[in-house]
């Protein structure tokens, strides 16, 4: 008995070790980014560094606004983040509530070559798709990146599965015997049963266009138009390497999204981890 | 759900079924492909016709102007010839191994303790795991490449040094970049692969494990006859997941290496993106994109091969 609650303690102590372990790598580039937005770089290149916070917290962050056009950048970030968001989820639930409640001839098929899509490589048609945006004169224009950010298979996927799993089938056909048209059984069913799944994909969707790169790297060729991800890289291009001031920039773009994270991490782990485990 | 007219439907639904059925049908379905219309379109302009003009360009030269040249499989040999391509093929797999690797393993721990019934504060521990996926990928290159500064002062160089180390020059040296680009994408999806691996073992039923407890099988062996096959579709999952990630590694290097290209911190689609955007060369960059995407597939297959045998 006794050595049964021994070995039990130190395998609970094992697991505490290894979870505050991993905690604390976790946050600490966080702290450190903190840490170093507040220093300057005197402190910040010193040995042993600094550990705690200084005052420079105003001085770094003027001279990111001195380098790149910082609220602008975020501006246009949270303009197209939120455009694409409203966008995908208007165009995910008409298009997965038809996969889920209406009968039409080729339904599946078409939705497995929706699923089909998920997999492709999204390098694979860049250039082309470059050559498309600047034929269509959206280089540097928001257009080049909301439009092709409605593609969303993933968003379809989500709402068919919940909309099957969460609006039953009585419902839906009881209203359309009383005369509803179809956008009615839509708008006034459909829709406020499925708030929470919108919620959780506009969260996937508007973190993944704030933070994305590579395509808004492609398009968004003059600075007025940048969004933060890449406006952040023109703090790293400076030919003076100022670190407390680099670090100022990234710590303030990434606080909006943390915020948002910590309010509905809920959410946003629990739709991941059906999504996986389906 | 309060619903008033479910008991209406059953009794409604004979007389209307005979004469209105077929234009309502019709309607549904009319309804139907209007609401999944827009992916499609969508689909066809900005995916799939860039993909296929993509095949088309890798048998052209082409810089974005003039006319378009028919060069046949040129394109490919002149890659498949170029020794900085495959420096670049070399560098994205070693960053595929170090990278996804420690990940997948070190995830299945994490999620091991975090589903342990003695554990407490568990919410908290899941959250603050998962933090690292929410920042984006330039921060975290942007934190990590000042972390992982040449100067003796650069956070790891002052770590290694406590352990005897000399300081390295990450950003310059052929392990050192491949080592701080690894950890970079280490610490930002491991949380994520937690998570989903967390998903896994919460979905395995508890009866299992008590019909296990009853016939006498030690921890080790739960482990092995439920929990891995068990987990094993996860597996799978985040395994293609991850691999096709590393192998689109792109913005960790681009920042760490910055505008130089240097050949130590060359990934396959950095090499695509300076083919295309700096030397103008779109027909080398599409055929290119055509080999990463061979590679992928071949990549993935193997990948699903192996994990089929693990458990077996």
């Amino acid at each position: 008995m006794k050595s049964q609650s021994s070995s039990q303690f130190i395998s609970k102590a094992f697991l505490y070790m290894i979870l505050v372990i991993a905690t604390l790598l976790s946050i600490f580039p966080f702290y450190w980014m903190f840490v170093m937005a507040t220093n300057t770089n005197e402190v910040i290149n010193r040995i042993p560094p600094a550990i705690l916070p200084g005052k420079e917290l105003v001085a770094n962050f003027t001279k990111v606004l001195n380098t790149i056009d910082f609220f602008g950048a975020i501006w246009n970030t949270f303009i197209v983040a939120s455009i694409t968001t409203i966008g995908v989820l208007i165009l995910s639930s008409l298009a997965g509530f038809a996969f889920a409640k209406l009968n039409f001839r080729g339904k599946n098929a078409l939705f497995v070559m929706i699923l089909v899509t998920m997999v492709i490589p999204p390098q694979l048609g860049l250039i082309p798709q470059y050559i498309i945006i600047s034929k269509l004169n959206w280089l540097s224009d928001f257009k080049a990146i909301i439009v092709p950010g409605l593609i969303d298979a993933f968003g379809i996927f989500w709402m068919r599965q919940y909309i099957s799993s969460n609006v039953p089938d009585e419902l839906i056909e009881a209203a359309k015997i009383d005369g509803c048209s179809i956008f009615r059984v839509y708008w006034n069913i459909t829709v406020p049963i499925i708030i929470p799944a919108f919620a959780t994909l506009a969260i996937i969707k508007f973190m993944y266009v704030w933070n994305d790169f590579l395509w808004p790297l492609v398009v968004l060729r003059d600075e007025e138009s940048q969004t933060i991800q890449v406006a952040l890289r023109g703090l790293i291009d400076n030919y003076v390497r100022d670190n407390g001031m680099i670090l100022s920039g990234t710590f303030w773009a990434t606080v909006p999204l943390v915020i948002i994270f910590l309010l509905f991490n809920r959410l946003f782990i629990s739709s991941l981890t059906e999504g996986a485990v389906k | 759900m309060p619903d008033v007219n479910s008991e209406k439907a059953p009794l409604n639904k004979k007389p209307f079924s005979t004469k209105r059925s077929f234009s309502e049908k019709k309607k549904e379905a009319l309804a139907g492909y209007l609401y999944i219309s827009p992916f499609f379109i969508l689909f066809a302009i900005f995916g799939l016709f860039p993909i296929l003009f993509s095949f088309y360009l890798g048998f052209h030269r082409w810089n974005g102007f003039g006319e378009m040249e028919y060069v046949g499989f040129k394109n490919f040999s002149l890659i498949l010839s170029d020794p900085l391509f495959w420096k670049s093929l070399s560098n994205t797999i070693i960053m595929w191994i170090l990278g996804t690797l420690p990940q997948l393993l070190i995830g299945i721990i994490l999620a091991y303790a975090l589903n342990a019934t003695i554990i407490k504060f568990k919410s908290i521990f899941r959250v603050s795991v998962f933090m690292p996926y929410v920042t984006s990928t330039v921060a975290v290159a942007i934190v990590f490449g000042i972390m992982f500064n040449d100067q003796p002062f650069g956070l790891f160089n002052i770590i290694i040094g406590w352990f005897g180390v000399d300081p390295i020059n990450w950003s310059t040296s052929d392990w050192g970049l491949k080592i701080a680009i690894s950890t970079m994408v280490f610490w930002r999806w491991v949380g994520y692969n937690t998570i989903i691996y967390l998903a896994g073992l919460q979905a395995i039923p508890g009866e299992l494990y008590e019909a296990a407890t009853i016939d006498g099988a030690t921890t080790r062996q739960k482990i092995q006859y439920i929990t891995i096959p068990m987990l094993k579709p996860i597996i799978i999952l985040t395994v293609f997941t991850s691999t096709i990630g590393a192998l689109q590694l792109f913005t960790e290097p681009l920042i760490m290496v910055g505008r130089t290209y240097r050949e130590e911190g060359l990934t396959v689609v950095l090499y695509l993106y300076r083919e295309a955007f700096n030397n103008m060369a779109f027909g080398t960059a599409s055929a290119t994109a055509i080999i990463l995407f061979l590679i992928i597939i071949v990549l993935s297959s193997i990948n699903v091969f192996i994990a089929n045998r693990i458990g077996k």
